[in-house]
């Protein structure tokens, strides 16, 4: 198979241009003789949905959710980076682009992330239009803060609720096509399956999860915006229902899935407590602005933080990176964090935990700037922790929260396979090997609302409309593979949960596939995944019916995917011998225990074909180009 | 440190609208200070499976009080007894060893019940959809900063766009009125300019839709605002009947 990102030619800053250019416009009166289906109601796929019902298509929107405005974009925090340059501190389009490029330390493609700093203008005046309610200066004016990975002040925000936010405004957008009647919404309906016909993408089998009815529904394409995989580690960030089953499933039928290894581990989460905790909560990165990073300089130091005297303190961030200090990029900062973790200098019980100490910050600009910039974190944080922000430092541990990894898409954000095309965190496309802090709210918004409506005219033109019925053949089979998969797992009637399996899985992806990779906790990954897996087929208990509201089935078809899905991250972990920006593999670093990149034998994205289970997926390299960037060792010394 | 409790749980098990409910007592040992409600009732619900039985049906999503997904009254309070909490943030610590603690789902004609704790909310979409927006088409906007807000419209728009739509303020009212979730978003938009082309019309679709779900009226008792997790404030109602009003027949 070749790989054809169909990259337009030209220029960086002409390519997009371009491609639009040479795009032929779709009559709008054949318009809404195309059916395209969104999964997923996030900033991607409510954007899409909305762009593309605006535009005259007909679309259907699914979500699993009771609502689509509850979809997991809601839960960002800290903000969304503009090239705006209103702070006149330098920031360009080429700026944005440059530190995403280096963000993702040199495994991101050019084109994207270029197209991506374009766009990114247009989404702040989107959401400003749509009465997003953006913090603002006194002037009236738009406010920024700063992020870590960059030294301009880009980043746009709604106090610690961004996400919410802006999600809120594509909720608006889609409420206002579903009342207009160009999209109908699903809510409360998983994607179980996807649907191909004759090679192409036409359409995917549902779960009521109210009624447990299967049903296929066709369409002229499928657009994947289903989120990211974090919770293959169990605990993480992420809502409790985000999952890789789309992707996954979708991958099954032939889609590569790109860099599956690429996993970010955000540095400032609140450190785990017990065992039976079900989620870590984030600490927005913006908190980095004010709050100082420290722990003790003597190891095993277990005196309060407010005994352990100034120079007693190792400001590591601050030490090892002096110009970017604690706005050091997340995957730098939680290795950092482990670092001394691993030293015997963590904080807190277990020594899992490093300080974020905002004293300072309250003695120079007092509580109430404090309280202002970041009051519902420190309420959020008290909340969990019982503990006062403003009176001792917050304890943080690092936590997984995004994946790059995903869906192999091309230029155009379609997929190998034709028809299908993944747009947000589900597709692999502008990251890298590390996303940089605000840029995840932007890519979805700008894959949502400016790119995908006019990319996917590129296919449709050449679709006839309407020609899949999900009476073919290839619905009813499918539909009846769904039935199958949820009967099998109604049938084993073991002893354990599906919520066991997935903490035992999660406990092998943290210990052997976390911060810190090497090939043998890898190949022991890979050999303890079959295993679960298969004791997961023979001893998984699932209660009540398939044809009723049931939460322990859905969880059940979850974990089975990722307990698939595991072992294809961990595969792809263990033949990337290289560290580079999430992805750190122990055998590869420098002296100072930074990552050390591969570029001459892994300067390329890893993507992957399935070939059956237990069978070795084939491995299918696109290579990586760096015109307008040089390829250097990445420094925030 | 506070040390692990017992405690004897009350929840209503129904398992269908078309079915009967009842409350269903549950016993729940060594449940450590330091765990969410809901992480509790997930240790219930894995001993539940152990036995063979139906776990209890409840919703949740992001845990972090953001989505607006969980939906319990706890002890006759919806959120539960910690102000400014959803059910997921509310952490074991606020009760003692010994408690008997209730736990039913959101009770609104409106809301119709799914199973055991889940009700259908969509009827909150539904208002949703006749206005609770501004129509803008993607691509049309202009500049973000041609058009100030000042700061002080701005920061009270963002207090009644903080609503999460998770329907505690109708569980509580004794009315089942949703007036806190339609005026947030009425309140949200009338303090932007951007906002002001539809004014009338956002006010009376909404408002119009929301007696058609059911939901009750506004008798100023105020319970909504006690249980709200973001602390919205009834002046949203306020303002909301004010621009019905205006909003003329």
């Amino acid at each position: 198979m070749q790989l054809d990102s169909k990259i337009p030619s030209g220029s960086l800053a002409e390519k997009w241009d371009t491609y639009k250019n040479e795009q032929k416009p779709i009559n709008p009166a054949n318009k809404r003789k195309y059916h395209v289906i969104v999964v997923g109601t996030g900033l991607a796929g409510a954007s899409a949905a909305a762009s593309l019902g605006e535009l005259g298509f007909r679309v259907s929107s699914f979500c699993f959710q009771d609502s689509p405005r509850r979809a997991h974009s809601i839960a960002a925090q800290g903000g969304i980076n503009a090239a705006k340059n209103y702070r006149n501190d330098g920031d360009s389009v080429e700026r944005l682009f440059h530190d995403t490029i280096k963000g993702g330390d040199f495994r991101s493609r050019e084109a994207n992330v270029h197209r991506l700093a374009q766009m990114s203008v247009h989404i702040i005046d989107q959401c400003v239009a749509q009465g997003v309610p953006f913090a603002r200066e006194y002037g009236g004016l738009l406010d920024n803060r700063s992020f870590g990975g960059s030294l301009v002040s880009r980043t746009f925000y709604a106090r610690g609720q961004t996400g919410q936010q802006l999600l809120l405004g594509a909720y608006g957008a889609l409420n206002r096509q579903i009342q207009a009647g160009t999209v109908k919404v699903y809510p409360r309906t998983e994607m179980q399956d996807l649907v191909m016909v004759d090679g192409h993408a036409k359409g995917i089998v549902v779960r009521d999860l109210v009624t447990g009815e299967l049903t296929a529904h066709a369409a002229d394409a499928v657009v994947l915006a289903t989120g990211g995989y974090g919770p293959v580690f169990y605990l993480s960030t992420n809502a409790i229902g985000c999952n890789v089953t789309a992707t996954y499933k979708a991958y099954k039928q032939g889609a590569l899935f790109a860099n599956p290894c690429y996993t970010q581990i955000h540095p400032t989460c609140i450190p785990q407590h017990g065992e039976h905790q079900s989620k870590l909560t984030l600490m927005s990165e913006s908190l980095r602005n004010d709050g100082r990073v420290w722990v003790p300089k003597q190891k095993g130091d277990q005196r309060a933080p407010e005994q352990i005297a100034e120079g007693e303190r190792d400001y590591y961030l601050e030490r090892k990176y002096p110009s970017y200090g604690n706005l050091a990029p997340r995957d730098i900062a939680s290795r950092a964090a482990k670092q001394v973790c691993d030293d015997g200098r963590g904080v807190g019980p277990g020594g899992l935990g490093v300080y974020l100490d905002f004293a300072e910050a309250i003695k120079r600009l007092g509580v109430d700037v404090i309280k202002a910039r970041y009051g519902n974190l420190f309420d959020m944080y008290a909340k969990i922790t019982g503990e006062n922000p403003y009176q001792a430092p917050m304890r943080i541990y690092p936590a997984v929260h995004y994946t790059m990894g995903g869906l192999w898409v091309d230029y155009g954000l379609m997929s190998n396979v034709p028809g299908l095309f993944v747009l947000g965190e589900a597709n692999f496309s502008d990251h890298g090997a590390n996303r940089l802090g605000a840029s995840a709210l932007m890519q979805g918004l700008a894959d949502g609302y400016f790119v995908l409506p006019y990319t996917i005219g590129s296919y449709l033109n050449g679709v006839k409309p309407g020609s899949a019925r999900n009476d073919q053949p290839a619905f009813v089979h499918a539909r009846e593979g769904v039935a199958d998969n949820l009967n099998r797992l109604m049938s084993v009637q073991g002893k354990q949960s599906p919520d066991s399996f997935h903490r035992k899985l999660g406990k092998i992806m943290w210990d052997d596939c976390g911060m810190a990779r090497t090939e043998a906790s890898l190949q022991r990954a890979l050999r303890d995944i079959p295993v679960l897996r298969e004791e997961f087929w023979r001893d998984v208990r699932v209660t009540g019916k398939q044809d009723e509201f049931n939460p322990v089935l859905e969880k059940a078809g979850r974990v089975a995917d990722f307990l698939e899905f595991a072992e294809l991250l961990c595969l792809d972990a263990l033949e990337r011998k290289e560290s580079c920006g999430g992805h750190f593999r122990e055998e590869f670093q420098t002296d100072d225990g930074e990552a050390k990149r591969d570029d001459a034998n892994f300067c390329h994205v890893s993507a992957w074909e399935f070939k059956g289970l237990g069978q070795k997926p084939v491995l299918h390299k696109e290579p990586l180009h760096f015109e307008s960037i040089a390829l250097a060792t990445r420094s925030y010394k | 440190m506070t040390s692990d409790m017992n405690l004897t749980l009350k929840v209503w098990r129904q398992s269908s609208s078309k079915s009967s409910g009842q409350f269903v007592t549950y016993h729940a040992k060594a449940v450590s200070p330091d765990m969410s409600f809901l992480e509790m009732l997930d240790v219930v619900n894995e001993e539940l499976l152990q036995k063979n039985e139906a776990p209890i049906a409840f919703e949740s999503d992001c845990r972090e009080g953001i989505c607006g997904a969980c939906s319990l009254v706890i002890n006759g309070v919806a959120h539960g007894p910690e102000r400014g909490t959803t059910a997921c943030q509310l952490h074991m610590r606020h009760f003692k060893n010994g408690d008997t603690i209730t736990v039913e789902p959101w009770r609104a004609k409106a809301f119709p019940l799914i199973k055991d704790l889940v009700v259908d909310r969509s009827a909150f979409d539904r208002i949703m959809h006749v206005g609770g927006y501004v129509s803008v088409n993607t691509g049309s906007a202009p500049d973000g900063n041609t058009l100030p807000v000042p700061k002080d419209d701005a920061d009270w728009a963002f207090d009644a766009a903080a609503c999460i739509g998770c329907g505690a303020c109708v569980a509580a009212c004794k009315n089942a009125s949703a007036s806190l979730f339609v005026g947030a978003k009425i309140s949200h938009l009338r303090h932007l300019p951007q906002g002001a082309p539809e004014r009338k019309r956002r006010a009376k679709a909404m408002v119009m839709q929301m007696d058609q779900e059911g939901f009750g009226s506004c008798t100023n008792t105020l319970e909504c605002e006690a249980v709200c997790p973001k602390g919205i404030s009834t002046r949203v109602i306020v303002e909301m009947n004010q621009e019905y009003m205006c909003a003329g027949g």
